[in-house]
């Protein structure tokens, strides 16, 4: 393993082990306040956690575990951080900023400038190169950033929602800038956007309340959700509970029948999960014709539009919240309004049940 | 900030004609104003004009001036080079006893001046605490122009370091920490981000120090003695000046009003700029 | 005969009438009339270096005339002359040189002539133990002494210039302070191997400083003056308060603080 690390803090109730292979991208996704800020502060070495060691390729970041007391300063570690506000030194040029990092490490002025040229061009900013930061647009500013902070030729990249501050005209851009500078290059990038992860990220690591939740290939977490947070960003919804022979049973009781992989067959009292898309919910007022399968009572708690469609959330007591995506015409004729009892029901064909 | 939105604060400050002041501040404005103004007009009236040249370019008068200067620069120096460090980590340190040290360096600005001689007397004296170590080694600090500068630099010092350390406070450690992320040593990282930042706030320090030395009586008075040439600075000169002829000493007194208030136009234009730095 | 409230209270009423038409009966006798005593309150500006002496006086007067007050300020004369010049209340002026009372002389603000009361002479002081071995006057010159004498712009500074000139004597002073307080102070606090000084001001430190008269001292004679100031609200009281002054008992209390004769 190229980068490993593990480190808890108890003041922030955060407690995780990560590890990247060389050239991996992984996508940290989680809920705010769960613990991605703090992770890449301990990585950079701005934040003490109270135990945990990191290594990078052979060298030790730090160790504070059993009686040692190694901590490797910030500017020993060979991680660059990349924030969601650029953070240009602003009495430095664009270019003079571009090479802060090489004339850190010792090289002449002219040398630093001609690295830092080069790494403007990397990231389409060259015209810039003599302007001062002020003069930047928030877009500009990132790309010089991303630029900044790859001239320091780190060892891992940080970036902590780089996208996040960025109008939408500007995001896709800095978007294709980072997929093509992230290629053969170790980075962790925390982000709330699907599409970061989708783009950028071979692996992605869900986490909750200062612990992974969930980590996998990104196609797979997003496609085959076991977290909720990974299920929202996917768009999907998500009961948990045991497995059955048809399908899963919550806590609560309620049975979700569904469809599994035929490879794969399900080990009754294991834990596993059943994830549906909105779409394949139908939202009926009181009891239903033929009682089907997968008819759950609910209490709507709101309503929203979504693209074409009326997403309608309702609670299924301590089984979650669940979402229907009905047409406004379909909404409009059963009354619904938040507070409302009704019922949902889910085609089993539309319907995955997969291991926890 | 991007270009249009710093346009748009820009255009809010002069299109809107609303300043929420209400009208009946101008009244008491006014009459903090006057208190202010007055006396400096009571003693522009008793100038005596056809004398005010040969009255401030005198022999003793010009000793005085040059002294004035050469030791508020020379103490100014000392307040930044002593001062930088006490500000950085007052700002951004953590020790036990950080309190307690900002509460002392901010001593000498509630300290009556005098007070502060005798404390000075009391340690780099003949018989003081660092004063008879001095002697034997034959370093004589009482009654030298040096005795002047550290009552000044004593006196002055709170002052670069209250300025510093707000202006620190304010700029917070962002950059630093982008800058350590970069590869950049604590050292260069003061050189090259810290100190560049604060520049506006160091130098509106600077000023303020200059302007307090250059007016310091007390502890100078006590401390260093009055001698011209040596010890005689303006405001020593204008108090001895008064006991026979008044008018040399409004003349005096009217050139160090007119150096001071060069000053803290300085001053006031550095601060502009450093607001407009931070809003930027 | 039972005395009524309403009674009783016309009777303060006219009691505190009484009083003070009584009171501003004497504070308006501004005759000198040596039958009725004087009272009232009088406030003397008098030189720094009268402190001892004049506190002394002050406290004698009033203990001679029960009913009088005599308030003290001290300072420097100059800056006496000074206050007085723009206004401030003071009854009788003790200056520590006549150039001061002259001043006010002929800016026509006495009441009468001055009258000199006594006469100061300066002195050396040295810290106890006279670290630097100072025997004479010549002694202040040497090289490696370091000597404190006041600035000529004030009263004791100028003796020093005459007692220079007659005895073809220079010195150079590591510093020249405008109070004789402030070179006194350098003396005590040891900073100083000596100071030129008023005998009075020697003999008012105590054992903080050792005195050295020395033969040139006679040179320059400071003659203090006494006078009535014309804006006066009480010309009585102030004469009388000059007149103590300059009575034997005054000269007894001048003369234990070290003035000499005028």
């Amino acid at each position: 393993m190229s980068f490993e690390l593990r480190a808890s803090l108890r003041a922030r109730n955060f407690d995780m082990s990560l590890s990247l292979a060389d050239g991996e991208t992984v996508a940290i996704l989680g809920p705010n306040g769960a613990g991605k800020s703090t992770l890449l502060g301990v990585i950079a070495g701005l934040l003490r956690p109270d135990s945990g060691s990191a290594r990078i390729a052979g060298r030790q970041l730090f160790n504070l575990d059993a009686g040692t007391h190694q901590w490797d300063a910030p500017h020993l570690r060979g991680t660059a951080l990349l924030a969601q506000e650029a953070l240009l030194f602003p009495h430095l040029s664009v270019v003079d900023n571009v090479a802060f990092g090489p004339r850190s490490a010792g090289a002449s002025k002219a040398a630093a400038r001609e690295t830092a040229q080069r790494w403007l061009a990397e990231v389409d900013a060259s015209s810039l190169a003599d302007r001062k930061p002020a003069q930047l647009s928030g877009g500009q500013a990132q790309r010089v950033a991303v630029a900044r902070a790859l001239a320091a030729e780190p060892e891992l990249l940080l970036l902590d929602e780089p996208m996040a501050a960025l109008d939408i005209h500007a995001a896709p851009l800095l978007r294709r800038v980072l997929k093509r500078v992230l290629k053969d290059r170790k980075a962790i990038i925390v982000t709330h956007d699907v599409l970061d992860a989708y783009m950028l990220a071979d692996r992605v690591v869900v986490v909750e309340n200062g612990r992974m939740v969930e980590e996998g290939p990104t196609r797979q977490v997003l496609e085959r959700p076991r977290s909720h947070f990974a299920a929202g960003l996917a768009g999907l919804n998500l009961v948990t509970g045991t497995l059955g022979r048809e399908g899963i049973t919550t806590p609560d009781g309620r049975v979700f029948a569904g469809q599994h992989d035929p490879g794969w067959s399900p080990v009754p009292g294991q834990a596993g999960v059943a994830a549906f898309p909105p779409s394949s919910v139908s939202v009926f007022l009181g009891d239903v014709h033929g009682s089907p399968r997968n008819s759950y009572a609910v209490t709507i708690t709101d309503l929203e539009p979504h693209g074409d469609q009326v997403r309608v959330r309702a609670s299924a007591g301590s089984d979650g919240a669940l979402s229907a995506d009905i047409t406004p015409a379909a909404s409009a004729d059963l009354g619904l309004a938040p507070g409302m009892e009704v019922r949902f029901v889910v085609k089993s064909a539309l319907v995955s049940v997969y291991p926890a | 900030m991007t270009p249009d939105s710093a346009h748009r604060k820009e255009s809010m400050k002069t299109t809107t004609g609303y300043h929420g002041v209400p009208r009946w501040i101008y009244a008491v404005a006014a009459a903090g104003g006057l208190l202010v103004v007055l006396p400096l007009a009571a003693m522009l009236l008793r100038v005596n004009w056809p004398q005010f040249v040969p009255l401030i370019t005198s022999e003793s008068s010009l000793a005085a001036l040059g002294l004035s200067l050469r030791t508020s620069a020379a103490s100014t120096v000392l307040c930044i080079v002593l001062g930088v460090p006490l500000a950085l980590v007052l700002a951004r340190g953590e020790f036990p006893g950080q309190k307690l040290l900002r509460s002392f360096v901010l001593l000498p600005l509630v300290l009556p001046p005098v007070v502060g001689g005798i404390a000075l007397l009391y340690t780099f004296g003949r018989q003081g605490l660092l004063g008879k170590s001095l002697e034997m080694a034959g370093v004589q600090i009482a009654f030298s122009t040096t005795a002047v500068v550290l009552a000044q630099t004593f006196v002055a010092l709170p002052f670069l370091v209250v300025s510093l350390e707000g202006a620190l406070r304010s700029a917070g450690n962002r950059y630093e920490a982008v800058a350590a992320t970069l590869g950049a040593k604590p050292t260069t990282v003061l050189r090259r981000v810290t100190l560049p930042l604060v520049l506006p706030g160091l130098a509106s320090g600077a000023v303020l120090s200059f302007a307090r030395s250059l007016g310091e009586f007390g502890a100078t008075l006590t401390f260093a003695g009055s001698l011209e040439g040596v010890t005689r600075t303006l405001p020593l000169e204008i108090y001895l000046q008064r006991e026979t002829d008044a008018d040399s000493a409004v003349a005096l007194s009217l050139v160090l009003v007119a150096v001071a208030v060069a000053v803290v136009g300085l001053s006031y234009g550095g601060r502009r700029r450093a607001a407009a730095a931070v809003q930027a | 005969m039972s005395i009524t409230r309403k009674n009783f209270t016309a009777l303060l009423v006219a009691g505190a009438l009484a009083a003070s038409l009584a009171g501003c009966g004497s504070g308006t006798n501004t005759t000198a009339s040596s039958s009725s005593s004087p009272s009232g309150e009088i406030t003397v500006f008098a030189a720094a270096s009268l402190k001892a002496p004049f506190t002394q006086l002050a406290k004698d007067f009033e203990a001679a005339n029960p009913g009088t007050r005599v308030k003290l300020s001290f300072a420097g004369s100059s800056d006496l002359v000074t206050q007085i010049t723009q206004g401030a209340p003071a009854d009788v002026f003790a200056s520590a040189d006549t150039k001061n009372m002259t001043k006010l002389a002929d800016a026509k603000l006495l009441d009468g002539a001055a009258t000199n009361f006594a006469a100061n002479v300066l002195e050396i002081a040295v810290p106890p133990g006279n670290p630097a071995s100072i025997a004479s006057f010549a002694d202040l010159a040497k090289a490696d002494v370091k000597v404190v004498t006041c600035a000529s712009q004030v009263p004791c500074g100028a003796a020093t210039d005459t007692v220079e000139k007659a005895s073809g004597i220079t010195l150079s002073p590591v510093s020249e302070e405008s109070s004789v307080t402030d070179v006194l102070g350098k003396v005590t606090s040891g900073e100083a191997d000596a100071g030129l000084v008023y005998v009075t001001d020697v003999k008012g430190a105590g054992d903080k400083v050792k005195g050295i008269p020395f033969a040139e001292s006679d040179k320059a004679v400071n003659t203090y003056p006494i006078a009535t100031v014309g804006s006066s609200k009480n010309k009585a009281l102030a004469a009388a308060f000059v007149a103590a002054v300059t009575s034997e008992a005054g000269k007894k209390v001048l003369g234990d603080a070290g003035f000499g004769a005028p």
